[in-house]
């Protein structure tokens, strides 16, 4: 559900709880006065979250001691700031000719000078010093007691927890009727996800973080944490929360149309409700281990197909199949690759393409490669592709083992 | 700070038969006069600052509020690279240039640039670029949907958009690389006699520096877009970590010549500011030495600082804490210059025409920006801010509050010399309040965006940040209106207006004031001798 792409037509309709907005045209300052009335009358407690203006407040030691730093450079520059314009706006009240003053003619003196060359400077070794003991702080990512691997893609994030031996995807959750201004908008609007990350209190995690695809970054703000994802590099960092909770940030590196639509959701849980979670995690995943070799129903293939669909591919080719012209996502209502040869549809989610052109990842071109998806994901979409919105293709069931077959 | 001992010859004939050009829109595509190519370069440069500006206002109005209303996320996307792109190398660059094509030759004595037909192609080189920039929009695939960055693999994966913003890039370069040559060939070689270097006005040693930094980095850009477009069609994989290379390789490449492009933009401002604090202090200006060395070490400095546009990529600790450290050192000579503007007025004998207002609300603004600037080279108060709108709201502050006021100034301070009439003074003052004031409303609250967490690039957002992006989208509706004032002013300056005398400033003191009003088309055809 990561569709902002269709139909941004004219309306503007925003009918959301606290914005009762219309178009962005015309009298703009009345109605920011009105969505304020608005928002304050309806929802108190949110008109203030809407006029958020500092940190979120630290959930992790290396958050906090940035705040901290912040918090002592801020002032000191506020401190030379109302010194440097204390002084220019004496200067353009008293030093005017208005008010009679004659210009005076010198032009040096070198001892000023070596000394607002100097006091900055030592002003500035102050300033370094702890900033130097938080850089080493965030780099000492010795000692984990977990560890995690975010991996990027456009547009969503996997997480996997490698010390367990399972991983799944994070997607934005929230619905495109919201984002089109059909639907009033959730609190969590765009920071509410499918899967969050789940991670035990008072544990030191440290993230590998990597991207499939172009680069992303993973940023838990509450945790001090930014990292860009580099395709084709793994990097490393750590976080320890220590309060339990949900805890939200975004992508933070621009990567493409869907950019603002990937979340990072963070639930800490305490030890126990963590190992309750793991415990049910590895359940669901010991029941969904399927036989590879497992023949599916039409019916089976069809159900779970418009779930992959719409988490992947709805993107672009739209939730009803009808494509994007405008950034070359075809319709795949009558597309003959769709209607076509299953093994070369296959190929196609498997490699993507551009213009026709088969790609190998990670080239990604306008389709991208979809092999990070399972067998029986894949199997399932292409087979709901083909069965849906009037599609009727001559091979109509797609089998997981077809699209192993595939893989090289 | 210089001054004239013998009766400035030419001028008086050069109003005659030597004016022969050809007229109507031959004179312009024909003309090698330093005056009418910086007159085309400043025209240039305000034609790409309204076309930016209206891709701003739009970017503006598609964040007025939560959800999508006008635009597609990907129009969108394709809209804030090239707001950036045109901003940067089709208004900021451009304008600078102008200044100086109409000013440096005037204020060291010299009758035109040394290049005078390079100067023709310098400038006519830019047009097409625009064009090619802006065809983008229309072509398959759209423009660069990548910011003007241009990071890869996003770039990669980009339409033929990318191809025409990677050809207009080398041509912006080429032309910046020509202007560059020729203005330091002008400045090294025709200085009138007695204009050493150390008594030049501080305009041309700014733009001196710039054009050394230009001609080291230029040719950097060009090489990163050269790699991206052979990434992108010839095999190769330079930024593919599946072929051997590395999507970081093209960020170091990229700042290597996006962090002196900072200063490539901010320096000639510098000089501007310094043309204009003294004259109307009625004062020289303090410590013109240590201005000129802070001009050279800032220089320098922007070359040893490019990773701490990096900061979240993943750099060793010992990297992060070099970046970090010589960043923080450039405070060290931007502050002896805003000192010394300080210490310029100090007991001066003040008036605030336009252009002092300008120059004082870049002495203000600016300031803030440096200090936004010194909290971001704090890598780990970075961390937080990299890529949010913290970033966004301090790099206006420079650029924006900074060299664009700077013009401003210039703009108010050279028309009389220009077009030999003086301006309309109550309404370039309306032209200051409503820029600085909306400026401050348009962009103080991306600072509080910032700070709570409010990514840059996006095309909607969580509700929580609606409120000062509404904020945000009125003051920058008011910015851009206040600069119709502008063009309003200019264009009623050069119909007409009261004759300027040829020093209208009396506190003015270099060359280009002894030149009557409006400058000759031919100015110093012998030279000055200065003492």
């Amino acid at each position: 559900m990561r569709r902002a792409g269709m139909d941004q037509g004219g309306t503007g309709l925003a009918a959301s709880g606290e914005n009762m907005v219309g178009t962005v045209r015309g009298g703009a300052r009345r109605r920011w006065v009105a969505t304020l009335a608005a928002a304050l009358l309806v929802f108190p407690g949110i008109a203030f979250a809407d006029w958020a203006w500092n940190f979120q407040p630290p959930a992790s030691p290396i958050a906090d001691q940035i705040e901290h730093l912040h918090e002592l450079i801020f002032w000191i520059c506020v401190v030379i700031f109302v010194g440097v314009f204390g002084t220019m706006f004496y200067i353009l009240i008293k030093h005017r000719r208005s008010v009679g003053h004659q210009a005076a003619q010198f032009h040096e003196n070198t001892t000023i000078e070596i000394a607002w060359t100097v006091v900055p400077f030592l002003i500035l070794v102050f300033m370094a010093w702890p900033a130097t003991k938080v850089v080493l702080a965030m780099h000492d990512t010795s000692a984990p007691d977990m560890t995690i691997k975010v991996t990027g893609y456009q547009w969503k994030w996997n997480y996997d927890y490698i010390d367990e031996g399972f991983s799944f995807y994070s997607t934005l959750s929230t619905p495109l009727d919201q984002i089109q201004n059909r639907q009033p908008k959730d609190p969590h609007y765009l920071l509410e996800v499918d899967n969050p990350l789940v991670v035990p209190v008072g544990e030191k995690v440290r993230v590998l973080v990597t991207a499939g695809d172009v680069i992303h970054s993973w940023w838990v703000p509450a945790f001090g944490l930014k990292q860009d994802a580099i395709p084709g590099f793994v990097r490393d960092t750590w976080f320890k929360a220590d309060k339990v909770g949900t805890f939200r940030g975004q992508c933070a590196e621009l990567c493409g149309k869907e950019h603002g639509f990937m979340p990072v959701v963070v639930e800490v849980k305490s030890k126990d409700d963590y190992a309750k979670w793991l415990a049910a995690e590895k359940q669901k995943l010991a029941a969904a281990t399927e036989n590879p070799d497992k023949v599916w129903t039409l019916d089976e293939l069809v159900a779970h197909g418009k779930q992959v669909f719409d988490g992947n591919c709805a993107a672009c080719h739209q939730p009803t199949g009808t494509g994007n012209a405008a950034i070359g996502a075809p319709a795949l209502v009558g597309d003959k690759v769709v209607l076509g040869p299953a093994q070369h549809q296959i190929d196609v989610v498997l490699n993507g393409q551009t213009n026709g052109v088969l790609q190998h990842p990670p080239a990604g071109g306008k389709m991208p490669s979809w092999a990070q998806l399972s067998d029986v994901d894949i199997a399932s979409a292409i087979t709901y592709t083909r069965n849906s919105w009037g599609n009727k293709a001559e091979q109509n069931v797609v089998q997981p083992k077809d699209v192993k077959a595939e893989r090289k | 700070m210089s001054s004239i001992t013998q009766p400035i010859g030419g001028h008086g004939d050069a109003a005659g038969g030597h004016e022969h050009h050809p007229s109507g829109i031959m004179r312009w595509i024909t003309t090698t006069n330093h005056k009418d190519i910086g007159t085309m370069y400043l025209w240039f440069s305000f034609t790409m600052f309204l076309v930016g500006g209206v891709f701003a206002l739009t970017i503006r109005s598609e964040l007025f509020e939560p959800g999508m209303q006008i635009l597609r996320p990907e129009r969108f996307n394709q809209l804030i690279t090239l707001h950036g792109l045109i901003m940067i190398f089709g208004a900021l660059m451009p304008g600078a240039v102008g200044f100086a094509n109409w000013m440096i030759p005037m204020q060291i004595g010299a009758p035109d640039m040394a290049f005078a037909r390079m100067n023709n192609l310098s400038f006519w080189l830019l047009p097409p670029a625009a064009i090619m920039l802006l065809l983008g929009l229309f072509v398959p695939g759209g423009a660069p949907e990548t910011g003007w960055t241009l990071y890869p693999p996003l770039s990669i994966q980009q339409g033929m958009g990318m191809d025409l913003t990677i050809f207009a890039i080398h041509i912006m370069g080429a032309s910046s690389i020509m202007g560059s040559i020729n203005i330091i060939t002008t400045i090294l070689n025709l200085r009138a006699p007695g204009m050493t270097m150390m008594k030049m006005p501080l305009f041309c040693w700014s733009w001196l520096i710039t054009a050394y930094l230009l001609i080291a980095v230029m040719p950097v850009l060009a090489g990163a877009v050269t790699m991206l477009l052979t990434d992108r069609h010839f095999g190769t994989s330079f930024f593919d970590a599946a072929g051997g290379g590395d999507p970081v390789l093209f960020q170091h490449v990229f700042w290597f010549f996006g962090h002196p492009e900072v200063y490539i933009i901010i320096l000639p401002a510098f000089g501007l500011i310094s043309e204009v604090i003294p004259t109307f202090s009625r004062k020289p200006l303090f410590g013109y030495a240590s201005m000129v060395y802070a001009l050279c070490a800032i220089a320098i400095l922007s070359f040893l600082v490019w990773a701490h546009h990096m900061f979240t990529v993943g750099l060793p600790a010992a990297g992060i804490l070099f970046y970090m450290y010589a960043t923080m050192l450039i405070a060290v000579p931007t502050g002896v210059k805003v000192f010394n503007w300080l210490a310029t007025m100090w007991k001066g004998s003040i008036t605030l025409e336009a252009p002092m207002l300008f120059a004082l609300g870049f002495l203000f603004l600016f300031t803030t920006g440096g200090f936004t600037g010194l909290i971001l080279a704090i890598q780990p108060v970075d961390v937080q801010f990299q890529d949010t709108y913290y970033v966004v709201a301090h790099f206006h502050y420079v650029m924006v509050a900074g060299t664009l006021f700077a013009f401003f100034a210039a703009t108010y301070y050279w028309l009389p010399k220009w077009t030999g009439h003086m301006y309309n003074e109550t309404l370039a003052k309306w032209h200051f309040w409503g820029s600085f004031i909306f400026f401050n409303v348009a962009f103080f609250p991306m600072h509080f965006l910032g700070l709570a967490g409010m990514p840059r690039r996006i095309p909607d957002y969580a509700q929580q940040f609606t409120n000062w992006n509404q904020v945000s989208t009125v003051g920058a509706f008011g910015f851009g209106l206040s600069q119709l004032i502008l063009l309003y002013v200019v264009v009623m300056c050069i119909r007409g207006g009261k004759p300027a005398p040829a020093k209208p400033w009396e506190g003015a003191t270099s060359l280009e004031w002894t030149l009557p009003s409006p400058a000759p088309y031919h100015s110093f055809p012998t030279p000055p001798v200065v003492q």
